[in-house]
């Protein structure tokens, strides 16, 4: 048994310390918004952000994150900080298929919180690990950086 | 800026990046089975016998004797099994499904279960296959007396692999049986291609199945045909478990085992006298793979853009889609075009270097225009806008003053700028909206003053549910908010035909805009109120005959020009891209955040096939590019400056003026890009993808 922080939740996971926490929180938590898309740490569609850090969660063994505190899209749709980053994909139509976003939202956080003010260099290394297939990325670090501007003093 | 053309929040916004929106892997249906298929690992053999485990109890196994209908997948013909019958043809060809409640004993039955294959010697090489599955030619001018009264014949081959769509929602579905009915549903772009094909293979008839689509995680042609295949396979299992059963690809399986761009080989000869181009003679290969799928449609866009943008009087096209012992192929944004495009557009930079002058100024000499003869003996019938497009681009890049200095360079880092341009024919090819397709289109009003949009056409990414919503609102005087657009479900649709071949908004936008002008002058507020439209073509198009392989290909044309800037460091044979550039004209975007967007995605994808998507087989026939580590596509780091601009070039019978978007982005890159790389290595180069590897190999000639 695994014990850990989920959206805010103290949760305990009843599966084998060896199972992905892809696999737990979608098919133990049914956690929807978390994706999948490779199952090895190539895509990022399945990104959490594990004790403040962004992680591939097909990538994390349930039973190492006793004690950790995970945030997936659901937990994160939430906040403020979400609100501001909804409206900025959305003035630059950043979403298409949607299915790497709640992974890349969940990346603009990560970037955001570690610099404010990223230069366009910066947010693109921010999302390098999270694959998308249909925006060219263009749009998506153009939203990553309408955020920085608009929610100043929330990161 | 056209009215039309200001963006909107798009309908599908709020439920993707909330993570809300429900794909097909996140529906779990009461009594659903998980089930997995099993993969042929020999190319060509005759299956001997299967040797299964021990199944506990509510598991079970799938095949060919569980097709109640036809054990065949309906595409363009019939000759893909659902399950394999005595042979498999490819390594990955489908024999079984194992199904049952819990996956992992699924996955462990599949693994213990034995096939004794008697193996055949494989037949991978596309240029050994003796089985040609479509042959077309076509002539226009004398090409012979052209190539006999040429002072010299320029002869060159070009080459290029694979493509991965590698859309990040692998492929998927669910089918559960119901009141003596099949419903599937899942990642699709044609729920109308997998009812056809699901109630073959089920022996039901039409009305007994019911196709949905699920909010779709990205297609590039890739969820066209191959939906149909697996949708068979599922509703099979369903119908025999009486249960729902699902059916996720995982990666490996999606990457190894679903159809992909064809590789091709073509040929040209280019006839050539007093210094002019007198006439092209193109001979090409597509390696099909083991079945037929859709490669008849797609060598047919690929031969008519043979010969280019250009003015070639003197023409013979004759091409070959073969059989090989491999992965059948099909759709991929493009459809055939990138192959040929990359090919006319390299010999065209080889022989303005064989008689001394720049690319451009020979491509510039021959770039057709408005009135124009096409490749088909059709015609151009609209402006062409390369000239202003061409100017643009070397206004951004510098181009013409690059090429020059980017000559003869020594020194570790050497520069190059490259530039290609093409289009892509809009719609169905030939006479297969008016012949096959047929749409229809509809608008329900309801009492409330709300309209449905029903069609079948899908949304997967590329904003359709957006773009039809405005064309309808804005046509209809009412606002966006008040239409809307849900996924297409076959029960509540008709068949507006499938989502490809660039078609949605200008052939089914346009049957939209016509159903909302009708609905406009019988409105009745307060009263429900149906308008519906059928394809018409439209006048001015030569009709187009496959047998002779003549007419309008297309009734119009979205065009473009893109250059590409490279850095090659000479030591490690790694290429920065300093830059990419594409005009596009797509005619009036109905959204210039979508239309951006469709840009952007499709250049990039585009500079993937040119330069990193590398995708082989095996001596074996196995593909070993399976997975995302070993096939790589574009971060977000690898090409930084990507700019695109829209030339607002208005259709006439496009809805506002909107023609064909999707595919042209992804035509044109692999020919900027190696022109490019020709450019800093001073070498010609043939062959797309150019990959690393083989920037080493080329710089083993340059540097010796």
């Amino acid at each position: 048994m695994t014990k850990f922080m989920l959206n805010g939740q103290d949760v305990r996971s009843i599966l084998k310390a060896n199972e992905r926490l892809l696999d737990v929180l979608r098919n133990e938590f049914g956690i929807s918004g978390v994706k999948c898309g490779c199952k090895e740490g190539e895509c990022g569609a399945c990104s959490v952000i594990l004790d403040g850090r962004l992680v591939n969660s097909c990538m994390v063994a349930v039973g190492s994150i006793e004690g950790s505190t995970v945030i997936t899209i659901e937990g994160y749709r939430e906040t403020e900080r979400f609100a501001v980053l909804d409206k900025a994909y959305a003035s630059v139509s950043a979403v298409q298929c949607g299915f790497c976003i709640p992974g890349m939202v969940l990346a603009s956080e990560c970037i955001l919180i570690k610099n404010p003010n990223p230069t366009e260099a910066d947010i693109r290394d921010g999302i390098s690990g999270n694959l998308c297939r249909c925006t060219g990325y263009n749009a998506i670090v153009k939203a990553i950086g309408i955020a920085a501007k608009e929610g100043e003093g929330l990161w | 800026m056209e009215t039309i053309s200001k963006s909107v929040k798009k309908k599908d916004h709020e439920s993707k990046v909330s993570g809300r929106a429900l794909y097909v892997d996140d529906h779990i249906m009461d009594d659903m089975l998980y089930g997995r298929l099993l993969h042929s690992v020999k190319a060509k053999a005759r299956l001997v016998n299967i040797i299964l485990p021990e199944l506990s109890e509510g598991y079970f196994i799938v095949d060919k004797n569980d097709v109640t209908g036809l054990n065949r997948v309906h595409i363009v013909l019939d000759d893909t099994p659902v399950y394999a019958e005595d042979t498999v043809e490819y390594i990955g060809e489908p024999i079984l499904m194992v199904v049952g409640p819990n996956f992992k004993e699924v996955e462990r039955i599949l693994n213990e279960i034995v096939v004794v294959y008697e193996e055949q010697d494989p037949l991978l090489d596309m240029r050994k296959s003796d089985t040609a599955f479509f042959n077309y030619n076509y002539e226009k001018g004398d090409i012979e007396k052209a190539l006999q009264e040429a002072d010299r014949v320029f002869i060159e081959t070009f080459q290029t692999g694979y493509q991965e769509q590698a859309y990040i929602e692998t492929q998927g579905m669910i089918a559960y049986p119901h009141d003596g009915r099949m419903t599937v549903r899942g990642s699709m772009q044609c729920p109308y291609y997998v009812l056809g094909a699901v109630s073959k293979a089920l022996g039901y008839n039409d009305q007994d199945v019911q196709i949905i689509q699920d909010v779709t995680g990205g297609g590039f042609g890739g969820k066209e045909a191959f939906p149909s295949i697996l949708a068979c396979q599922i509703a099979v299992a369903a119908k025999k478990a009486n249960k729902p059963v699902k059916v996720i690809f995982d990666r490996r399986e999606d990457m190894e085992f679903t159809s992909k761009r064809h590789p091709s080989i073509s040929t040209y000869k280019v006839a050539i006298k007093d210094n002019e181009i007198t006439g092209m003679d193109i001979d090409v290969i597509f390696n099909s793979g083991a079945y037929t799928t859709l490669s008849s449609v797609v060598l047919q866009r690929g031969l008519i853009c043979a010969s280019g943008a250009y003015r070639i009087d003197n023409l013979r096209v004759a091409g070959r889609a073969v059989k090989t012992n491999t992965v059948p192929c099909g759709a991929y944004r493009g459809f055939g075009a990138p192959q040929t495009f990359f090919a006319v557009e390299m010999v065209m930079d080889h022989v303005a270097k064989e008689m001394g002058l720049d690319s451009l100024e020979l491509k510039e000499k021959y770039m057709v225009k408005q009135g124009d003869a096409t490749s088909t003996s059709g015609e151009y019938h609209f402006h062409v806008p390369l000239p202003e497009m061409i100017q643009q681009i070397n206004e951004l890049t510098d181009y013409r003053a690059k090429r020059k200095l980017y000559k003869n360079q020594t020194g570790r880092y050497r520069k190059g700028i490259g530039m290609s341009m093409f289009f892509h024919g809009c719609g169905f090819t030939g006479s297969g909206e008016r012949d096959h397709i047929k749409a229809v289109a509809k608008l329900r009003k309801n009492a409330d003053d709300t309209v449905d949009i029903l069609a079948s056409n899908t949304d997967m990414g590329q904003g359709l549910k957006t773009t039809f919503c405005k064309i309808v609102a804005d046509t209809l005087g009412i606002l966006y908010d008040q239409v809307s657009y849900n996924n297409p479900d076959t029960d509540r649709v008709p068949d507006s035909g499938p989502t490809v071949a660039s078609r949605s908004v200008m052939i089914v936008g346009e049957l939209l805009k016509r159903a909302a002008e009708r609905l406009k002058q019988e409105w009745k507020t307060g009263e429900e109120q149906v308008s519906e439209e059928h394809f018409v073509e439209p006048d001015f198009v030569i009709p187009f005959s496959i047998e002779e392989f003549k007419g309008d290909a297309y009734p119009t044309y979205s065009w473009s020009v893109n250059a590409i800037e490279v850095e090659v460091d000479t030591l490690t044979a790694t290429t920065k891209i300093l830059g990419a550039w594409g005009i596009f004209d797509v005619g009036v975007p109905i959204d210039t955040n979508i239309i951006l967007g469709q840009m952007q995605g499709g250049f990039l994808q585009g500079i993937g096939y040119a330069s990193m998507e590398q995708m082989d087989y095996n001596d074996q026939g196995r593909i070993r590019n399976n997975s995302l580590s070993d096939y790589s596509i574009p971060t977000a780091v690898d090409v930084p400056n990507l700019v695109t601009k829209i030339m607002n070039n208005p259709y006439t019978h496009g809805p506002y003026g909107a023609k064909g978007a999707g595919e042209l982005p992804l035509v044109g890159a692999a020919p900027a890009y190696v022109e490019a790389m020709e450019n800093a290595l001073g070498v010609n180069l043939t062959k797309a993808p150019f990959t690393t590897e083989d920037t080493m190999k080329a710089l083993l000639g340059v540097l010796k």
